[in-house]
């Protein structure tokens, strides 16, 4: 469970091999990912003005995160005055120590969870089974992978990699008996065993959607109702939120509801939308008698006011998961840690250490899909740029990368450069195609032509037509009087040596 | 009209029959077409690999090929995206961001050109065959082309243009990513040649030689019978050139 890429020394090179090769992996990967982006699609579509809401909500997480310590403020102040506790927590084993220190002292034998990216960050659900206790994951897709002793690999679609068959097999061991892959067979037999669990726990641990500053009310998304049911049955409620997932106003998290359910699943509204503010207050009946909330830095404080603030507005919408292309083909768990796709390439290097994750920032192809629909409108992909730029302050590139850029300068530098590195490819191709194709070609090269034809160095460069043709022309060059088309016959003449 | 040619390192090397075809095109309009050979590379490769400094070099060079040139055009929306969204960044604070700036807000990619400069979208082409558009990644969304090289080829007497499922998905390429990511980014290409194969079409096209490059060399090593050219290519052909091509159909139609 436990088992993030520190421990395992390979790299996101190997980890995006390996996963291409699991061809399974990709395809459940890209049906799920293709549903939620066309039904994003025609949800965005149905809008008056997207681009103005987009607009709206960008400038409203802005200026969140800009006075993030007054709303922060704020928010724990009006918690507290609805009677609930508060904890920021700088790192991730302040805030696993907290609600260990919650359970103990309520005794806690069973604990509840919704969805929450954040306490798969901190890895608590490890640290809760070392103390004796036990977790269960409500959130069906959690569940599916809290039992396949597995990780998310999507921010709302955790078990989004499992098929339908691997699902059955799960429940199928759990249940002792053969249960068939249909999905009222799967969500009868989920249901039933998760009824039992929050009727029995002690606890209820869930993420945090949004926090609302001006009345310290907490906000949960789901379709599935679990969320509702772990905050109101158990009798010790404990919600852990990243330290900037807040709005100001109850009128911003309109806005901000808009946007997350079409951006996610493309719907207009999840099944389940709950505002919770403190715990049960006298005559109310249900809800739990005491709330915790642990706000969580575990690094985020190191991007205020760096070139990477705006990646802190993130709402965790998977809108860039579901339309990357690196993503679609390797999936969530090749990025090695909890966050994958765009947004997990850009945040993992800057929470953790960029050092040792910056090369999270290669696996892009640069296509800028994920900021073309993130709801906030956060530059992915220019970030990913900058990371791949400051990786190489802390860490420098490959031997072989910088010899690469070193010659390719001075080759760029000048016209000279250039016609002479032309004609020194073209002699040093010559052995080597066959037929306008390369048989054997040098590092990186190779890697080119493993899976792909490369063309070669045309014989005759561009401005070597260019020269010829404006020595012929002799003074006459005017345009249009040349006969059209008639000299191309080689249309793609640079495939031919 | 007057404009400079930006043809783009890979153009110069490898596939010079684009930039003859894009000077082709320009000239029978009646734009007077300039080559300004101080020009090698925008500086791309160095600047998403995050070697700035190497960038800075190499960009500075097509700052002083183009100093004094009223219209860049190029026929890469890659590389005019990189002109226009990136050397103002790569040179601020420097003595050049000026000229950086500058060139930025003169630069237009080929289809950009043609379409919101000239006011062209039939540019006198002809070519018999079924074709689908490939939108790449830095023209599609860094420049905002969706229209421009759709209304070109739509107008091309006798091209059947058909809809590429998943148009606008990254064919793959990405730069070093190529290289990098040689196995994820050869899976791409093959998703995306596997589109373009269900569409019956004989020729992919598009705005990027690279994401071409890609993309032909993919199909040729998958043996697809599809063609692959630039649109330049396409907007170059005449009745005349469509029988130069050889393309199954375009051959059968006006071979006489």
């Amino acid at each position: 469970m436990s088992a993030t890429a520190a421990a395992d020394r390979t790299n996101v090179y190997q980890r995006a091999a390996q996963a291409l090769r699991n061809t399974r992996l990709g395809e459940a990967v890209r049906r799920t990912t293709d549903k939620f982006r066309f039904a994003r699609h025609r949800a965005v579509a149905g809008l008056d003005d997207f681009e103005a809401l987009r607009e709206h909500a960008r400038s409203i997480r802005a200026h969140t995160i800009s006075h993030l310590d007054y709303y922060l403020a704020q928010l724990a102040g009006h918690v507290e005055a609805a009677g609930g506790h508060v904890f920021f927590a700088q790192t991730a084993e302040d805030a696993v120590e907290y609600v260990l220190e919650v359970a103990r002292r309520h005794n806690v034998r069973t604990v509840v969870k919704s969805k929450s990216m954040i306490s798969e960050e901190v890895e608590l659900n490890p640290r809760l089974a070392a103390s004796g206790i036990e977790a269960i994951e409500t959130d069906l897709g959690e569940y599916i992978v809290q039992l396949g002793n597995d990780r998310p690999s999507h921010l709302i679609a955790p078990s989004l990699h499992k098929s339908r068959e691997e699902v059955a097999e799960l429940f199928s061991q759990l249940a002792g008996e053969k249960l068939s892959a249909d999905t009222p067979t799967l969500t009868r037999f989920a249901r039933a065993k998760l009824r039992e669990a929050f009727l029995e726990a002690d606890m209820g641990i869930t993420g945090c959607n949004f926090a609302v500053a001006e009345t310290g009310t907490i906000c949960l998304v789901t379709n599935e109702g679990n969320g509702r049911m772990v905050t109101s049955l158990p009798r010790v409620q404990v919600t852990l939120m990243g330290m900037e997932r807040l709005v100001p106003t109850l009128e911003d998290l309109d806005i901000m509801l808009q946007l997350l359910p079409r951006s996610a699943t493309g719907q207009k509204l999840s099944v389940y939308t709950s505002l919770i503010t403190g715990p049960r207050r006298a005559g109310e009946a249900d809800g739990p008698e005491e709330l915790h909330l642990v706000i969580v830095d575990n690094g985020r404080s190191k991007l205020l006011g760096t070139p990477y603030q705006e990646a802190l507005h993130c709402i965790r919408c998977s809108a860039c998961q579901n339309v990357c292309p690196v993503y679609r083909h390797i999936g969530g768990h090749a990025y090695g840690w909890v966050y994958g796709g765009p947004i997990g390439a850009v945040i993992t290097p800057l929470l953790r250490d960029v050092a040792d994750w910056g090369e999270l920032a290669q696996a892009s192809s640069l296509c800028g899909a994920c900021a073309e629909v993130c709801p906030v409108k956060i530059p992915l992909h220019d970030m990913l740029i900058g990371l791949r730029k400051d990786t190489q302050a802390v860490r420098a590139a490959s031997w072989e990368e910088r010899l690469l850029f070193r010659l390719w300068t001075k080759v760029m530098a000048s016209p000279k450069g250039f016609r002479r590195a032309l004609a020194a490819a073209r002699m040093l191709q010559a052995p080597l195609v066959r037929a306008g194709r390369w048989r054997w070609a040098p590092p990186p090269l190779s890697q080119w032509i493993a899976e792909r034809e490369l063309p070669a160095v045309a014989s005759r460069s561009f401005r070597d037509w260019w020269r010829e043709r404006a020595a012929s022309s002799t003074g006459t060059k005017a345009a249009g009087v040349r006969p059209a088309a008639k000299a191309h016959t080689t249309p793609r003449g640079g495939s031919r040596p | 009209m007057r404009v400079a040619l930006l043809v783009t390192c890979l153009v110069d090397a490898f596939y010079p029959g684009v930039g003859q075809s894009t000077v082709r095109v320009l000239e029978r309009l009646g734009v007077s077409v300039d080559f300004p050979e101080r020009q090698t590379c925008c500086g791309q490769p160095a600047f998403n690999s995050g070697f700035h400094d190497e960038a800075r070099i190499v960009a500075a060079g097509l700052l002083d090929a183009f100093a004094e040139s009223e219209c860049v055009v190029s026929p890469s929306g890659s590389c005019v995206a990189m002109v226009r969204h990136y050397l103002p960044k790569l040179f601020a604070g420097t003595p050049r961001e000026t000229d950086a700036r500058a060139l930025a807000d003169r630069t237009y990619e080929l289809c950009e050109f043609l379409v919101r400069r000239l006011g062209v979208v039939d540019v006198g082409a002809r070519f018999p065959a079924r074709v689908v558009y490939h939108a790449s990644c830095h023209g599609w969304r860094g420049l905002g082309l969706r229209e421009e090289p759709l209304l070109l080829l739509r107008h091309v007497q006798g091209l059947e243009l058909v809809d590429l499922p998943y148009m606008e998905d990254c064919c793959g390429f990405g730069g070093t990513f190529a290289v990098k990511f040689a196995p994820l980014s050869a899976a791409m290409g093959r998703a995306k040649e596997a589109h373009a194969a269900a569409t019956g079409a004989q020729v992919l096209t598009g705005t990027d030689m690279s994401c071409l490059m890609h993309l032909d060399g993919t199909m040729r090593r998958q043996g697809s019978p599809m063609r692959v050219m630039h649109i330049a290519e396409i907007l170059d052909q005449t009745v005349d050139g469509a029988e130069a091509l050889g393309v199954a159909a375009a051959s059968e139609e006006v071979a006489v």
